[in-house]
């Protein structure tokens, strides 16, 4: 099946590039027939090349590197909860809020209640969803840049909130709160948590469910008419990206043993977005991509320092403007289609 | 009392400065140039910089400041948005991108500290009712209500202010009309920026050039934007009067971290109650809802 054809960058002489699909490739882009062990795996290597090296890389590396790992991970689940909600139709710019509701729910109930980690980061990050869910309420019905404006507005106004109040330890902070036992236990919750959210949500994208999230993207008109009260939904997948980014507040919580107005700020909304932006924005793997990607390249720029959100921000406008369908689609169909040069008259 | 009037006043006209960019950009081309303090910023910088490093006659070094703003969001439109136009997530994330990064570029290379200061037009101060008022600030009242006939009569009596009132309420139609829509589109995100860039340029100087500015700057806008509906110039008026007294009475009676809240607060529930905003019409409710 011939799904693609350009011309081939050689002029004089009349090739063009022909791009056939794999066989295995039944009718749509999720959908395969498979007829060998062969072809299932080769469906299979990728899925598991990346749960099988997430899970082996603290072990090869050193101490630094595996806090890399742990911050690369949070930035990762931050960017697939933005992906989540992306793929119902919601722009946000305001991941931090997600990230700094877990963070504080999770700093509040260890500091004022002794609660430790292990009930703290669950209660949050459901807490977490649920704040996150009943805030957004209101302005559900919003789209596009509106949506996004809210949530860019959000995060400043709880900052602001607990600077001019005071409350929470004010600018000053949480400190001193539990620990995680060990390195080893923080970056595998981490690493697995990062699994969960990555195929769970794109299960969930394929179910029936998910089809309904699609179409509030494509047209949430159609879907209004076809009874389906979006706004439910959109409350739901709220709650489900949230949580997620709250789990990652709130481990980051126990993990700095700190929590304070830092947890508002713009770094976690503009990582999460240059991440997806690079990898590809849809179908959740881009994200993930995305984040170890740019968060280890920075890591390993220390030394240009302060430059860091520079060179995300210009990375993002220049992936969103020459490359808008990011570096993971592109793979997936150099690695799900045939390419070769044929003559033609 | 009057003081407060006074001075209720002239942040109200710092108000009108500062959003009138946005809005004309936004209602004409349907851009909303999330680097828009960025630009201000950009404004001043090049301003300070023309002035004090290269030793420019004042007035020539606004000129030109303002001229550099323009040209600025000429190449950004040309460059950057003419590829993704009408793709309002990849707008809104090319410009936001681009505006954090102007802002912590400028960080970065050291434009902070207390040398950083733009003067003002002219020295000294007047006695209005009983109040003192220096210069600059009866230069942005004066400026900003200019501003606003300027842009009525630009507006509603020019054929390129028509055009552009054309594009705003349908681009397939004003084509049809033989108005170059992407020109237009061009020449409004240029007057934007160089508004954005004057607006700077007369407002800097009541405090220091600084980076945290710019995202103030655009929080700022936004809610005037929003508040006042996009696109209606008198919902930019009331807006900014809104804002612009509620700042000082919060100022006064309560602590200044409140006004911001005040600000922010306005926004979420203006979008929550009143999606069009106090002035907006029934197309821009559409496309928010």
């Amino acid at each position: 099946m011939i799904t693609e054809s350009k011309n081939g960058k050689t002029s004089e002489s009349k090739r063009r590039k022909e791009r056939l699909d794999r066989g295995i490739k039944a009718r749509a882009d999720t959908i395969f027939a498979l007829t060998s062990y062969r072809e299932a795996l080769y469906l299979l290597f990728p899925r598991a090349l990346v749960v099988v090296g997430m899970l082996l890389v603290p072990l090869v590396l050193d101490t630094y590197w595996t806090k890399v790992v742990v911050i690369t991970c949070v930035i990762g689940i931050l960017a697939l909860s933005w992906d989540f909600i992306a793929s119902a139709g919601m722009f946000s710019l305001g991941q931090a809020l997600f990230f700094g509701l877990g963070g504080y729910i999770a700093g509040i109930l260890n500091h004022y209640l002794g609660w430790p980690p292990v009930m703290t980061i669950p209660v949050a990050a459901v807490a977490g969803g649920i704040c996150s869910a009943l805030l957004l309420l209101p302005v559900l019905r919003l789209r596009g840049i509106y949506f996004a404006m809210v949530t860019f507005i959000l995060p400043l106004i709880g900052a602001k909130i607990i600077e001019a109040t005071g409350l929470l330890g004010g600018i000053a902070g949480l400190s001193a709160l539990t620990p995680l036992p060990n390195l080893w236990v923080a970056v595998y919750l981490i690493i697995i948590a990062l699994i969960v959210c990555l195929f769970g949500f794109r299960r969930v994208m394929d179910t029936d469910y998910g089809l309904v999230l699609k179409g509030m993207m494509d047209n949430d008109q159609a879907v209004m008419a076809s009874s389906i009260n979006i706004y439910w939904y959109k409350a739901q997948t709220l709650f489900m990206a949230a949580s997620a980014a709250a789990f990652a507040g709130a481990f980051m919580t126990h993990y700095y043993r700190f929590v304070g107005i830092p947890v508002f700020a713009m770094d976690y909304t503009i990582l999460p977005v240059a991440s997806t932006v690079v990898g590809g924005v849809g179908g959740f793997a881009g994200a993930v991509l995305g984040s170890f990607i740019l968060v280890p390249l920075c890591e390993a720029l220390r030394a240009i320092g302060s430059w860091r959100i520079v060179f995300y921000s210009f990375l993002m406008v220049l992936f969103v403007v020459v490359m808008p369908e990011g570096i993971f689609h592109y793979m997936a169909r150099k690695y799900h289609q045939f390419e070769r040069w044929v003559t033609t008259e | 009392m009057i003081g407060m009037i006074i001075y209720g006043l002239v942040n109200s006209a710092v108000f009108v400065l500062m959003a009138i960019g946005f809005s004309l950009t936004f209602g004409i081309s349907g851009i909303a140039n999330f680097a828009y303090g960025a630009f201000y910023i950009t404004g001043a910088y090049v301003c300070w910089h023309l002035f004090n490093s290269l030793g420019l006659y004042y007035p020539i070094a606004i000129a030109l400041a303002v001229l550099a703003s323009g040209l600025l969001g000429t190449l950004v439109y040309r460059y950057l948005l003419f590829r993704i136009r009408g793709i309002s997530l990849s707008e809104v994330i090319a410009t936001f991108g681009l505006g954090i990064g102007m802002l912590e570029l400028y960080r970065s290379i050291g434009l902070t500290g207390h040398s950083y200061k733009l003067s003002v037009f002219v020295e000294g101060a007047v006695e209005v009712f009983g109040v003192y008022v220096d210069y600059q600030r009866l230069i942005i009242l004066g400026l900003g209500v200019f501003l606003l006939i300027l842009l009525w009569a630009f507006t509603h009596h020019t054929r390129i202010g028509l055009a552009f009132r054309g594009i705003a309420q349908d681009e397939q139609t004003a084509l049809c009309f033989g108005i170059e829509t992407e020109n237009i589109s061009v020449l409004s995100f240029a007057i934007g920026s160089a508004l954005a860039g004057l607006a700077a340029i007369t407002i800097m100087p009541l405090s220091l050039l600084a980076v945290e500015e710019g995202g103030n700057v655009l929080i700022l806008v936004l809610a005037v934007g929003i508040v006042g509906g996009l696109e209606s110039t008198l919902g930019v008026v009331v807006a900014s009067l809104i804002f612009g007294f509620s700042q000082i009475i919060m100022a006064t009676y309560f602590s200044p971290h409140y006004s911001m809240i005040v600000t922010l607060a306005a926004i979420v529930v203006i979008l929550a109650v009143k999606p069009s905003g106090l002035f907006g019409k029934f197309k821009e409710l559409e496309e928010r809802v």
